[in-house]
This record gives structure tokens, C-alpha cells and sequence, in this order.
């Protein structure tokens, strides 16, 4: 195998590990092609521990004389250390992990080995296909259709096989709407609100450029969604000055006498290297013991979190939206999956949740390998890195904690979703979109994430014990004192985040216990 | 008489939910002996928002706006209601009535005199005996071969503002203890405040020494190494100066100052640098400014959070709180605590190393226990330091609030650390100010004694416990016994309170509370199994199995959820509560209604 090419020293013994939570234990370390894999030889009941060598962001090396030091810094935010004996040993180990950690063939990491017992790679994978989301919603049968254009993905390369467009609007128009639109993804419906009739759409910005070019079709399919009374948004999450300065580059914004009947709106979302450096920025202030929760809280982090939820206000106006940013595949996604959750009580079970962000980000083509190549803690600064998925959870998270009985998953599951986006046995988070999936056998070679979670035993450790269902909008309060710091994900390596762990056990006993058959309890009682 | 004025006002009320823009609603304003009572008159329901008078802290009067004359009213427990009056007349009225009846110049026009929720005689003088600081003493093993109780202080005569039974060494003699109450600030001798049975360790109480520049005392010296000599576990012991160096030096030029560790055998001097009353009074007042802004940007927000410097000053009480704990627990040590007189920093720092030191605290009877010994019994000016009467505004501060808060914070890094929850917190605060029992009338035991209090008004604690079905943490594991907390107090840890703050802006707390729902589904469970069993019982006595109700009524109440309640009271609770408001109705000027 070649990644023996990489592996110096593949045995060391008499490490020592040091690890948030537990004591230093002596052991022996040993490097495989995609792991780390410590095991403590004294306990003999105790499981090795192993690190899927994907997860390491950073590593620092302090070699001395007879031995040496190896700090690993975890995408999942752990920072763990290990004292390894031996100069030469140290450095060997440090090399490989250095260089299996950064392979980028996707072909080769870990979900196209990872063959758990429980899983079948005969299963169906993914949750559902735009075919049958659509075909459950009786609703929007009348006035929409799943479209084939891009079945063989040359419409756009980001977007899946079939996409919801309005009825009246033929694959043709659909085409020629795409060619207007950046990487071309013209606009697609992600979500109908059956009590009003509107609708969320999501796109990338036009192609006007500099001299104000338009397309008869792409205004076609957007005046094919409102009739012509009704008003509808359109939701640029750039600034207006960004937007005009994109139309040199040939991107642009639509111009208000184009598109009758839709107002837009400029509602600047942060994203890419300023958004990356937010979190890097969080993170350090997290470690940094002096720093007071205002003054941790003033880093631009949560600046990008509460300014999607000024954007989504303007979402549930009660009129149909179209968003869209420039790429059309990080805040425009971010915008339409929180409303949707916000609005939609099915998108807030634990299925439905995990079907909106396989509808939202899997399929529509958030490029996660690009996105989440690296975390907080890595000094190599790639120009595509971005932690949207991560913003969205912490979005996610903080409407949770507003309306903790809303929500049928629970935190765990966001926890779990931050750490597999960055390193995961499973192939969903894989390449950039969905024709990428296909070309590189994701799809076959690989299992799927989402269904994992929805197996009897983890679904149960991934839903909240308090849901209860509500058909309401749950509208998050917006002030600055209603925002928090996501101790769960920022802190979790803390004894704090033990606490909250335990809490959320007892949450779930107690629950469990209260909702125990009457009679079973009586007859515990008298016996 | 105190129905002086009653008014009969229409007024239009902007319900001042800062953060939801509200219409105002529309509604008649009552003015009471004891309440302000708004009730709306525009919508179906008949809604109303009871102040209590001794809660109100400010009345202001903002100029004419075009729909009447705006009146802001600001209140002790952080709620703010904005009313606007069409007459000016009646603005001045009502402004003038309320700045008499939220400050009474005499104690004895406090609310609690009037107070009566129709309870006999023995109730209220039993109620009085429900809490006794005394037997927290026995609690921690007292007397002992190292402690024991004096009555020295019992007709105050020693010190007139502490308690009349004190907690000293028991090789003290007694003009040792003489000695060092003349050396101490008002008399404030070292006195025994919580005994870690564990390790022996104790942690006393006093004020600061009349050291000046170079005064000493051999009592008072003698009274440190006697307190010293009864903890063999140690060589030494703390004694801590809870105030900044500077502040405590300057108080050397005046006479008084700090121990001198040259004079003392085997003492360890620290200072702890918690501020003064009065930066503590300008720093919450700049945070309600905060509180106060309307739909802040998030930076506005934070900087006006972090330049208030509220939340630094709760981490400095924390922090000295927590070394007293870990003296205590981990070094075995015994540690003098005081500050300038002995009764705020003190107070707050001792009671909540308490809480760090001994899970008795953190149930709801203990806390009622440690506020009765360490806050009321030990002189803490809570007439002076709430300004219950209308008196130096100089000598209002935060003292107590900031405890509270303390244990808050506590609570949220330990969620199942304590028998109570938030709303047992609230309630204490509220009931500090509302002047409602007598509790927390007077600073000091004798000045209680002398208004017969206990005669006169009503206890707190037996209302709380009562209503302690509202009260219970349902996440508490008593399983965590005897450990001490050992709370992390990195300044990230000290979140702003907004349960506290922003109580009464309901569009800024969560939605959906996880407390409320545990503690419906439990109440369900608990009447569904109570249900459940009368049911068998009833078919066991047809069956002829079981002889009659009567000596079902007698059995240990059902083995439920929650340990320390049983569902019988529950419902008894309800109807109190009712009552209670019943009660308030007829002096809410019935002759108008």
C-alpha cells in the first residue's frame, strides 16, 4: 500500500499521552495509513485510543536529545501531547503524521476503507433524492416540477441531477437562465410554506457585469414564481458596494427594472477568509485565560451569527424570497436552511433535520472539501477555507437554546456534525458537490453519514428527551444579551462541558423515568 | 393612617418590553397602601401588573410628549414600566404619591406591618422558629473540643451588631475575647463562621483591627492564635483582608488598617481586592444603563458590559470565595476573614465559601439557613444597603444582590449541583426588597429585637417553603454529598444574568424553559402515579385485602421523583399562594373597584 511511503516508524513504545480528561498513560503508539493508535499495555480492558489522522489540523515538534514532544491540534478543537522517547522517533512519527494528515486524494481517505459490520454498502445512500422530497409534497404539485436538465451535470457542475423549478418554465428556459448565472446555478425552489404560499429559492448572482446585460429567461423564471400582484425579496447577502464592485468581474446583482414585482435587499453576510479567521480568532480567545465573555464575545464570530438572524427576519416577511450571494453556495445555503428550520416543523425532527442539510448542503453543493480542508488551529491559510457549516450549527445551536423543547435533535448531534465536517469515517462530507461524488465512487465506495445516525441505538443519543412537536414559527429573539457562547463546541474540552454532559444525562433519565408506564412503576414499589 | 391617597386614574401604559415594540396598552392605574396596580382595559383578558410600592427605587418625570405626560418607574428588582398620564394633575399626583410610599421615612410604615395573611397567632410565632442559626452550629458539631458557643454578646453589650450567640475558640478566655472586640472595628470581634468538620479547618469572621500606624493588641493576638491552636491540622492560618491594599492602607491614616503579620504568630496575610459598596452601587447602575439601551448593536452591547466592570467585581467575590474554600478543604487551614466593618465583603465571601464547602447549603434549607446566620443574624445593614426608608442614598449597594448572582453563577457551571433553582434565587432577591416579612427589616439583630419584629410581621422562610415545589432544581443529584465545588473562574465563566437583569423583559429569555417543562412532566408523573395507587387502593379494599382509608392516610408519603416533596403539598400550595393574593385585594382600594 503506499501510504507505507509515508510511515518512518510505524511502532513506539513507552509514549505517553496526555489528553484532556484523563491522566498522562504510558503506552504504545503505532501509525497506520489513516490513524493514530495508542494502547495503554498495562490495561488490558481498556480500548486503544484512536485518532483518525484527518482530524489533526496542526502539529508542533520540540525534539531534544533523547526524546521529544509532538503537540497535536485537533480540527475537533482537542489538543492532545504526546512524549515519545527517542529524537529520531519523534520526528519520524511527527513527518508521517504531517504527511498522511494533508493527502487530498479523495480516493484515498478514510471513508473508502471504513467497513463497519452494521452498514451495507448495498444501502441506498443518502436519505432521499429530489424526486422523492418532491414527490411527498402533494402541495406544489400544481405549480412545480422537478426539472432533469442537469442529469448529466452540464447545466451546473454544482448542482444535483434534478432541481424544483416553477411548472410553467421549460428545460430550455432553464438552460438559458443557467447561462446567466455564476457556475450556473439559476434559481431553484428549496422551500414552500404551504400556510401562505411562498416560497424560499436560493441561486448565484446574475452575470450582468459591467455592462448591465440581461436575460429575458432568467426574468421569466423568476416573474413565473410570484403572479404579478405579490412582491417578492431578493436577498443579495452582499453589501450593495460589493455587489456593484462584482459587476467588473462579470458577476452583477438584478436590476429593479428587469424584475417586476421583486425588491432587493442587501443584507451583507460575512463568509470565506473573514469568517475563517473569526473562528481562529474565537479559539485562541477561548484559550486565552484573561479574556472576559464580552470581550470574547466582541470577536467578529458572533457579529456573523447574529447577522443571519437580521437577514432571516427579513425572510419571514410573509413573501416569497430568492437569496443568493455571489457563488450562490455558502450564505445563500446558510440563509435557507435557517429558515427553514425556523418556520418548518418537519425540517426540526432529527430526520428531517438531517434531510434538510443533505438537501441544502450535501446535494445542492456546498463544497466541503474545500470549506473545511482545515480548522482553527492550522498555520496553512488555503483560500477556500470558510467555516459556514460550522456558523450554521452555532445558528442552529443558539435557536436551540431559545426554544429547547422545539428541536427533536439534541446537542450531541450538532457536536458530532461539527467534528465529522472535518474529518469522518463516513464519505457524506466528501468532495465539493454532487457530481464529484459520482465521479470519484463516494456514492458507491463509501457510507453515508445521515443514515448511520438514524440507526435505532444513535438515534436515541441524538434526539432531545424534552421535544415536543410544535406547528408554530419559533422566532429567536435577536438582542445581543440572547446571544451565547457555544460552550458545547468552544469549550468542550473543559471540566465546564463535563458538567453540561452530565446534565443533559440526568435530563435524559428523568425524562425517560417520567414517561415509564404507570403500572410498571407500582409494581416496583410493592415488590 | 396609611390609605392616604388612593387614586383613580386612566392612563395610557406602555408595557415596557424594551425589546418588542409593543403598542401601549390602555388601562386604569391603582394606586394602593401597599401596590401599584395597572390593570389593562384593552384587551379580552383581564390583565394586571401588580408593583409593589417598597420595590420602586426611582420615579421620573420625562417631558410632555404628544400623548400625555410620561412617568418611568424603575424598580429594586430590575423591572421598568414607562406609564404615560393624559392630565398632567394626575402625573403629579401619582409622582409624588409613590415617591412617599416607595420610601417610607419610618420603618414601621414598611409593608410588613400591615402585612396579614390571615394565619393565626401560633403559625406566625412558630413561623419564626422555622430557621435557627443556631442549630446550624450543632450542624457542623458544635460544641467541640476546639469550638464552642458563648453568651457573652447576649445583651449586645460586646458587640452591638452581632448576634447574641457566638462561635469561638474554646481556649479563648474570656478576657481575650474582651480584649479583641475593643481592638476590632464597632466591636466586631473574630467570631466562627462555618467549621469544616473534614479538616478541622474554620473559617471566622470580624472586622478590620484598630491597628493604625503601629497599635497592637495582645488579646487580640492571644484570640488569633487561640483560633489558630483549633485546627491541629495546621501550622498556620489565613487571615484575609477582603479589600484592595490601597483602601485598607488608607484606613491605617484613620486609625484602623490591617493586621500586621510581625505581630501575629503563624498568620498568613492576603489581600483580596474586592471594591467598596460605592464602586459597587456605580457599576450596577452603569449596567442598567446597559440593560436599559434600546435594540443595542452588539458592540454597544458588550463594551457597555465590559466598561460597567459588574461582572469583573462578581468574578473578585468569587475568587476570594473560592480561596477561602480551597484553604479550608485542601490546605486544612483556618481563615480570618474581614473587611472594613466586617459586613458586606465578609459576609458575601464567607457565605459563599460555605456553599463551595458544605452541600447542606445548596438545598433550599440551607440557604435559608446560611443567609439567616452569615447575612441577617451577622449584621448586614440590610435597611441601609436596600434603602428601605427614605435615608443616605450613599449606603444603598448591591451587596447581597452580588451573592446571589455568586450562587447563580455557581449553578450554571454545576447544573446538578443544587437542590434549587433560579426562580428560589428571584424569589429571595424580591422578597429582600418587597419589605413584605420581616426578615430583612432592620441592620442588625438588636434593632429587630427593638421593633419586635418577630411580634409584628411574618417570616419569609416558612412562605418559600411552602412554595418550594417551584423551587426544585429537578437536575439535583444528592449523590455529590460533601464535595467541594471547586468552580473554574476564568473570566469567561461570568455570564451576564439576563433571569435576573432582563426578568421582566420576557422577549429576551428563552421561549421555551427547560425548568418548567421538567418540572410539569414530573408534577404529571407524580399525581399520575398518586392516581394510580388510590386506584389500587380502592380495588384492594374491595377485594377485602386492605381494611380502610384511615390507615392508608398514615403511610409514608409515595416513594417519587423528588425526594424532599411529596404531592400532597402541591395543591396545598396553590391554594395558599391564591390566598395570599385574595388577601392583598382588599387593601388594593376596594372602596374604588
Amino acid at each position: 500500500m503506499e501510504f507505507s511511503e509515508h510511515i518512518k516508524t510505524a511502532n513506539v513504545e513507552d509514549v505517553v499521552l496526555r489528553r484532556p480528561f484523563y491522566q498522562p498513560t504510558k503506552g504504545t503508539l503505532c501509525v497506520t495509513g489513516h490513524h493514530l493508535i495508542f494502547s495503554n499495555r498495562g490495561g488490558d480492558s481498556a480500548r486503544p485510543f484512536l485518532l483518525l489522522l484527518r482530524n489533526i489540523d496542526a502539529i508542533e515538534k520540540r525534539p531534544s536529545v533523547s526524546s521529544g514532544t509532538i503537540t497535536l491540534k485537533c480540527k475537533d478543537l482537542c489538543v492532545l501531547q504526546l512524549d515519545i522517547p527517542g529524537m529520531e522517533e519523534c520526528l519520524n512519527i511527527a513527518s508521517s503524521i504531517e504527511s498522511l494528515s494533508s493527502l487530498e486524494t479523495v480516493s484515498e481517505m478514510y471513508p473508502f476503507f471504513y467497513r463497519p459490520p452494521f452498514l451495507s454498502l448495498q444501502d441506498q445512500w443518502g436519505l432521499s433524492s429530489t424526486e422523492q422530497h418532491y414527490a411527498q409534497m402533494k402541495e406544489i404539485h400544481d405549480g412545480w416540477r422537478v426539472s432533469q436538465v442537469n442529469r448529466d451535470y452540464s447545466v451546473s457542475p454544482s448542482y444535483p441531477p434534478a432541481v424544483i423549478v416553477p411548472h410553467s418554465i421549460d428545460d430550455e428556459t432553464l438552460v438559458k437562465a443557467a447561462r446567466f448565472r455564476q457556475g450556473g446555478r439559476f434559481p431553484v425552489l428549496c422551500y414552500y410554506h404551504r400556510e401562505t404560499g411562498t416560497v424560499i429559492m436560493r441561486s448565484s448572482q446574475p452575470l450582468s457585469g459591467a455592462n448591465r446585460k440581461r436575460c429575458r429567461e432568467d426574468e421569466l423564471l423568476l416573474q413565473a414564481v410570484i403572479d404579478g400582484s405579490e412582491l417578492g425579496y431578493i436577498i443579495d447577502t452582499r453589501s450593495s458596494q460589493q455587489a456593484q464592485q462584482a459587476r467588473m468581474t462579470g458577476g452583477g446583482f438584478e436590476s429593479k427594472s428587469c424584475y417586476r414585482g421583486w425588491k432587493r435587499l442587501h443584507r451583507q453576510l460575512e463568509k470565506g477568509k473573514v469568517l475563517q479567521e473569526s473562528l481562529i480568532k474565537l479559539v485562541e480567545a477561548c484559550g486565552d485565560q484573561s479574556h472576559s465573555i464580552a470581550m470574547l464575545m466582541m470577536t467578529v464570530w458572533f457579529l456573523c451569527s447574529i447577522s443571519c438572524y437580521h437577514v432571516i427576519s427579513v425572510v419571514m416577511d410573509g413573501h416569497s424570497v430568492l437569496v443568493h450571494g455571489s457563488e450562490g453556495t455558502d450564505t445563500s445555503l446558510l440563509v435557507s436552511s435557517l429558515a427553514q428550520l425556523i418556520l418548518d416543523p418537519d425540517s426540526r425532527t432529527l430526520a428531517g433535520f438531517l434531510g434538510l442539510l443533505e438537501r441544502e448542503w450535501v446535494q445542492a453543493g456546498h463544497p466541503f472539501q474545500q470549506r473545511c480542508a482545515h480548522s482553527a488551529y492550522s498555520h496553512v491559510r488555503l483560500r477556500h477555507e470558510a467555516p459556514v457549516f460550522v456558523l450554521l450549527l452555532d445558528c442552529v445551536w443558539q435557536l436551540a437554546r431559545q426554544f429547547p423543547l422545539a428541536m427533536g435533535f439534541s446537542e450531541p448531534l450538532l457536536l458530532r456534525l461539527a467534528k465529522e465536517v472535518y474529518a469522518s469515517d463516513y464519505g457524506t462530507f466528501l468532495c465539493n458537490s454532487d457530481q464529484e461524488r459520482c465521479v470519484t465512487g463516494v456514492k458507491e465506495r463509501t457510507h453515508c453519514l445521515f443514515q448511520s445516525l438514524l440507526r435505532a441505538n444513535e438515534r436515541q443519543h441524538y434526539s432531545n428527551p424534552l421535544y415536543e412537536r410544535t406547528e408554530l414559527a419559533i422566532w429567536p429573539s435577536i438582542q445581543p444579551p440572547s446571544l451565547q457562547l457555544w460552550k458545547g463546541l468552544f469549550l468542550q474540552w473543559t471540566d465546564d462541558a463535563l458538567h453540561l454532559v452530565e446534565a443533559q444525562k440526568v435530563i435524559q433519565n428523568l425524562v425517560s423515568q417520567c414517561h415509564r408506564p404507570l403500572n410498571e412503576k407500582v409494581e416496583n414499589t410493592d415488590g | 393612617m396609611l390609605f392616604y391617597s388612593e387614586h383613580l386614574l386612566w392612563a395610557t401604559f406602555q408595557l415596557l418590553d424594551r425589546y418588542t415594540a409593543k403598542k401601549p396598552a390602555i388601562g386604569t392605574l391603582y394606586l394602593t397602601a401597599t401596590h401599584l396596580i395597572f390593570v389593562e382595559t384593552s384587551c379580552n383578558t383581564r390583565k394586571e401588573t401588580w408593583i409593589i410600592h417598597h420595590h420602586i427605587a426611582t420615579v421620573e418625570k420625562l417631558p410632555l410628549t404628544g400623548t400625555g405626560y410620561p412617568l418611568n418607574i424603575s424598580c429594586k428588582n430590575f423591572h421598568v414600566v414607562h406609564f404615560v398620564i393624559p392630565s398632567e394633575r394626575y402625573c403629579q399626583d401619582v409622582y409624588h404619591s409613590l415617591l412617599r410610599l416607595s420610601q417610607p421615612a419610618k420603618l414601621e410604615d414598611l409593608f410588613a406591618f400591615l402585612y396579614n395573611p390571615k394565619q393565626d397567632e401560633d403559625d406566625r410565632r412558630n413561623g419564626w422558629g422555622f430557621i435557627d442559626s443556631a442549630m446550624d452550629f450543632k450542624r457542623m458539631g458544635l460544641p467541640n473540643e476546639f469550638w464552642e458557643l458563648t453568651d457573652l454578646n447576649k445583651n449586645y453589650e460586646l458587640c452591638s451588631t452581632y448576634h447574641s450567640e457566638l462561635g469561638i475558640p474554646k481556649t479563648a478566655r474570656k478576657d481575650t475575647v474582651l480584649g479583641s472586640a475593643k481592638f476590632r472595628s464597632r466591636g466586631r470581634l473574630p467570631t466562627l463562621s462555618y467549621y469544616h468538620k473534614e479538616s478541622n479547618g474554620a473559617i471566622c469572621r470580624c472586622s478590620q483591627p484598630l491597628s493604625g500606624i503601629s497599635a497592637r493588641c495582645l488579646e487580640d493576638e492571644e484570640m488569633l492564635q487561640a483560633i489558630s491552636r483549633a485546627n491541629p491540622n495546621s501550622t498556620f492560618m489565613y487571615v484575609v483582608d477582603t479589600r484592595p491594599k490601597l483602601n485598607a492602607m488608607a484606613n491605617r491614616a484613620a486609625g484602623k488598617g490591617y493586621e500586621n503579620a510581625d505581630n501575629y504568630s503563624n498568620i498568613r496575610f492576603q489581600f483580596v481586592g474586592i471594591e467598596n459598596i460605592h464602586v459597587m452601587r456605580n457599576s450596577l447602575q452603569k449596567l442598567l444603563e446597559v440593560c436599559a439601551m434600546k435594540s443595542p448593536t452588539m458592540s454597544d452591547y458588550l463594551t457597555g458590559l465590559e466598561n460597567s466592570g459588574w461582572l469583573r467585581h462578581i468574578k473578585a467575590v468569587m475568587d476570594a470565595g473560592v480561596f477561602l474554600a480551597k484553604a479550608v478543604a485542601d490546605e486544612k487551614a483556618s481563615v480570618l476573614v474581614h473587611c472594613s466593618d466586617g459586613w458586606d465583603r465578609t459576609a458575601q465571601v464567607c457565605s459563599l465559601a460555605s456553599i463551595l464547602l458544605d452541600n447542606f447549603y445548596r438545598t433550599i434549607k440551607g440557604l435559608m439557613v446560611l443567609i439567616e446566620k452569615e447575612w441577617i443574624s451577622m449584621g448586614h445593614k440590610f435597611t441601609q444597603r436596600c434603602g428601605h426608608v427614605d435615608g443616605d442614598p450613599k449606603e444603598v449597594s448591591p451587596v447581597f444582590t452580588q451573592f446571589l448572582e455568586c450562587v447563580w453563577n455557581l449553578m450554571e457551571q454545576y447544573p446538578c449541583g443544587f437542590e434549587y433553582n433560579e426562580k428560589y434565587l428571584l424569589e429571595i432577591h424580591n422578597h429582600v426588597y418587597s419589605c413584605q416579612f420581616g426578615n430583612f427589616i432592620g441592620n442588625c439583630q438588636r434593632e429587630r429585637e427593638e421593633m419586635r419584629l418577630k411580634e409584628k410581621t411574618f417570616s419569609v422562610w416558612p412562605f418559600l417553603w411552602e412554595n418550594r415545589q417551584q423551587y426544585i432544581n429537578p437536575l439535583y443529584k444528592c449523590s455529590l454529598g460533601r464535595e467541594v465545588l471547586r468552580p473554574s473562574t476564568l473570566p469567561l465563566n461570568f455570564k451576564f444574568w439576563c433571569g435576573m437583569y432582563n426578568h421582566f423583559d420576557k422577549g429576551m429569555q428563552p421561549k421555551q424553559s427547560i425548568l418548567d417543562h421538567l418540572l410539569t412532566i414530573i408534577q404529571k408523573r407524580v399525581e399520575g402515579e398518586k392516581k394510580m395507587t388510590d386506584f389500587q387502593r380502592k380495588l384492594a379494599v374491595m377485594d377485602g385485602v386492605l381494611a380502610d382509608e384511615c390507615t392508608l392516610k398514615s403511610r409514608p408519603p409515595e416513594q417519587t421523583l423528588m425526594p424532599p416533596v411529596s404531592v400532597a403539598h402541591t395543591s396545598k400550595n396553590m391554594q395558599i399562594k391564591e390566598e395570599t393574593i385574595i388577601q392583598l385585594a382588599p387593601t388594593a382600594g376596594s372602596k374604588q373597584i
